[in-house]
């Protein structure tokens, strides 16, 4: 049976790609954006499975195992970034964090 | 289209039918474990253990059930209500699911994926969002340290029991369950026996995975009343119990079917060893002898009669189990006597493991928690991953430069064993020095 | 047909989890619905005879990264938060950016649609032993990244660990 057209595929990586950003850009609470960035690697992932699909080769698998690695990376060290913050400054809303405000 | 519908439901009525006996069989079969481990507690404890409803208290498990279905249904007040009710949905769920990759005999298998072993591996470790969610949303506190604390107990030991899988996997070359089983068919040993050290820390793995004890101190009744499991009662309970002991048995069919053999006889390749085939149906009826020598003992009439037909019962299952060993039978459906004895092997295998579970339960004191992560992180986690390089040499000495089974695996179970006692005699140093300074 | 029918149905759980991510009041929802996201995403990846990345996926992000942030979410005290104002002052504008972003990429999609088949997409089976091929490719002609996001690895825990000391 025939593949379903790789654009439907895009195109579902595209709105999950901006869910994320809206979510990036309109929340205050930095867990929240944090979550709506792995949103955003997430949608990726989807369209280099969905080429690696459409080739026939396991290279897309191979980049989407880095993106998820880096990903996990990063959600450890920003969680314990925001935990030594709300250790100091006892709040969690990315507005309120401007210490370098003059 | 509802003809396209029916086709394919008629196409995986194998697969239907299974995974219908599991859900219906599972929690029956939950029920008579617990069963078996308070009669396994009393004989060690040299008492009898429950004998008063139905004979030797073999209808305890619906008595049990019964109560617990009409009990009083308690929310706390400020509970987060629809993440109170999800919680131990999410437990029983993930454990049930993890059953559907694993193979019980050759028929009797949901989906066999193509990465069976880590989809069983992975599906189980999403049982540890019940538990949390469970205990967060009790909004108490014991609910929540318990709940935390059997959480990064469960994510720690993982590890460990993630490379020690590894290391059989390796030996297999496979992640298909039907596959690993038939790897070790071809290799004419059962993969504890090449890797025991892997064996050894998925073992102890387990026990940690399932919170059993001795590491079980996010539940103990005198830690912190139940952990995440205070607030819980009635039915709600007996969802995260039933999840806690279908767990059980995910990890021991894991065990089984990646270290015991499967489904396969001891010694399956030997053709000497063929008078194990008429072991199942020897202790079936030696089951049901006992039933009926201990018949006419009981103390009422109907427990007699229910002895005797659990005796005939289990005449009944020794009578099915040699069908196969006669030669007209076994021309006639070939597939019967893999099926039939290997389910029963499997099954025996899967016991005999969760009887271990019960064994270790009654013999050690519990560890504290510090103990417990420091055993994970310390110990477990640097021996799997040397087991892993072990194996790795012992298949280049094997493949690569000829050395036969027996010196390849040895020498690298030496070496990771002595790589154990320096891990285990530098903790003990490290014990003896402690000096508290008073730094936090 | 049931292809269409599962990703249909991974597809409609994944928007509408996303969507129920970035709008929730209280953390621990997000967080639930995030996973479920998480879990539709990995059930495309095995509609897409990737079964490797999806069992990756449910230990790694589902059974790990997000355990991560549950646990955070519970040791760090929300409840001041539930009354907050969720959405910062300038949410209009993200709102419009991020609307214009969705609507280049559509457009990109959409003429773009043609020059993407080009000939016959590969059979299913040429992913076939999925676990294979991805270690082949992995350790052959990507070992250098792999190397170094095994070095990543290592740099995060040491920045964990730091972070999460009282005093270095």
């Amino acid at each position: 049976m025939a593949m379903i057209p790789i654009s439907q595929y895009l195109f579902l990586g595209m709105v999950l790609f901006t869910i994320g950003a809206i979510g990036v850009v309109t929340r205050r609470n930095v867990i929240i954006i944090l979550m709506s960035i792995e949103l955003m690697l997430n949608a990726v992932n989807i369209n280099l499975v969905a080429f690696s699909r459409l080739v026939g080769s396991a290279e897309g698998h191979a980049f989407a195992i880095f993106i998820i690695t880096d990903a996990a990376a990063e959600a450890a060290v920003g969680l314990g970034i925001i935990i030594a913050f709300f250790r100091n400054r006892e709040t969690l809303l990315g507005d309120e964090m401007d210490l370098m405000k003059w | 289209m509802l003809m396209n519908v029916l086709h394919f439901v008629i196409s995986i009525w194998v697969p239907l039918v299974c995974a219908l006996i599991i859900v219906a069989v599972l929690p029956l079969v939950a029920g008579y474990i617990v069963l078996m481990e308070r009669k396994v507690m009393a004989d060690m404890q040299a008492r009898l253990g429950p004998m008063r409803v139905g004979p030797h208290g073999l209808l305890q498990p619906i008595a049990d059930a019964l109560k617990l279905l009409i009990k009083e249904d308690i929310i706390p007040d400020e509970a987060d209500k629809a993440i109170f009710w999800f919680a131990p949905l999410i437990s029983v769920t993930a454990a049930m699911l993890a059953m559907s990759a694993l193979a019980i005999g050759p028929w009797f298998q949901i989906a066999d994926l193509n990465v069976g072993l880590l989809f069983v591996v992975g599906i189980s470790a999403l049982g540890i969002f019940g538990i949390v969610l469970g205990g967060w949303s009790s909004n108490s506190h014991y609910s929540l340290l318990g709940a935390l604390r059997s959480a990064a107990q469960l994510v720690s030991y993982e590890t460990a029991a993630g490379m020690a899988i590894v290391g059989g996997l390796l030996l297999a070359g496979t992640l298909s369950t039907r596959e690993i089983i038939q790897a070790q068919n071809d290799y004419g040993v059962w993969f504890a026996i090449a890797a025991p050290v892997g064996f050894f820390v998925y073992l102890v793995a387990s026990i940690a995975e399932t919170n059993r004890a001795p590491f079980d101190l996010p539940e103990a009744e005198s830690e912190l009343v139940a952990g995440y499991m205070t607030e819980y009662s009635g039915f709600r309970w007996a969802l995260y119990f039933l999840a806690e002991y279908t767990n059980m048995v995910v990890v021991a069919s894991i065990a089984t079917t990646l270290f015991l053999g499967g489904w396969l006889r001891p010694f399956a390749g030997t053709p000497a060893f063929n008078f194990l085939d008429y072991l199942p149906s020897v202790l079936m009826l030696g089951i049901g002898g006992y039933c009926f020598y201990r018949a006419p003992k009981q103390p009422v009439k109907v427990q007699s009669l229910f002895m005797v037909a659990v005796g005939l019962l289990m005449i009944l299952a020794a009578i099915i189990l040699a069908a196969p060993l006669i030669p007209a039978v076994s021309n006639l459906l070939p597939g019967l006597k893999p099926g039939l004895h290997g389910a029963f092997w499997f099954l025996l295998k899967v016991g005999l493991y969760i009887y271990l579970f019960m064994w270790l339960r009654f013999t050690f004191p519990r560890y504290r928690f510090d103990q417990l992560m420091r055993l994970g992180w310390q110990f477990l986690i640097p021996l799997s991953i040397v087991n892993v390089m072990g194996i790795g040499l012992a298949l280049v000495l094997h493949r690569h430069w000829g050395w036969g089974h027996l010196p390849a695996f040895g020498l690298t179970t030496l070496l990771t064993l002595a790589v154990a006692a320096w891990l285990g005699w530098a903790e003990e140093k490290k014990d003896k020095v402690h000096v508290f300074v008073g730094e936090t | 047909m049931l292809d269409h029918i599962v990703f249909y149905f991974f597809a409609a759980l994944a928007v509408v989890s996303a969507i129920l991510v970035v709008t929730r009041r209280n953390v621990v929802q997000s967080a639930i619905f995030l996973i479920t996201a998480l879990l539709a995403t990995a059930g495309i990846f095995l509609q897409l005879h990737a079964e490797f990345l999806f069992i990756v996926q449910v230990i790694l992000y589902a059974g790990g990264i997000m355990v991560l942030f549950v646990f955070v979410i519970m040791l760090i005290n929300m409840d001041v938060s539930l009354h907050q104002v969720q959405f910062n002052r300038q949410w209009w504008l993200g709102l419009l950016l991020a609307l214009v972003l969705g609507a280049e990429f559509t457009v990109a999609i959409a003429i773009g649609r043609s020059h993407l088949s080009f000939g016959e997409p590969a059979p299913a089976s040429a992913l076939e032993p999925s676990t294979q091929l991805v270690g082949k490719v992995l350790f052959s002609e990507y070992m250098l990244p792999f190397e170094i996001a095994s070095i990543l690895l290592l740099v995060a825990m040491i920045g964990a660990v730091v972070m999460a000391k009282k005093k270095i």
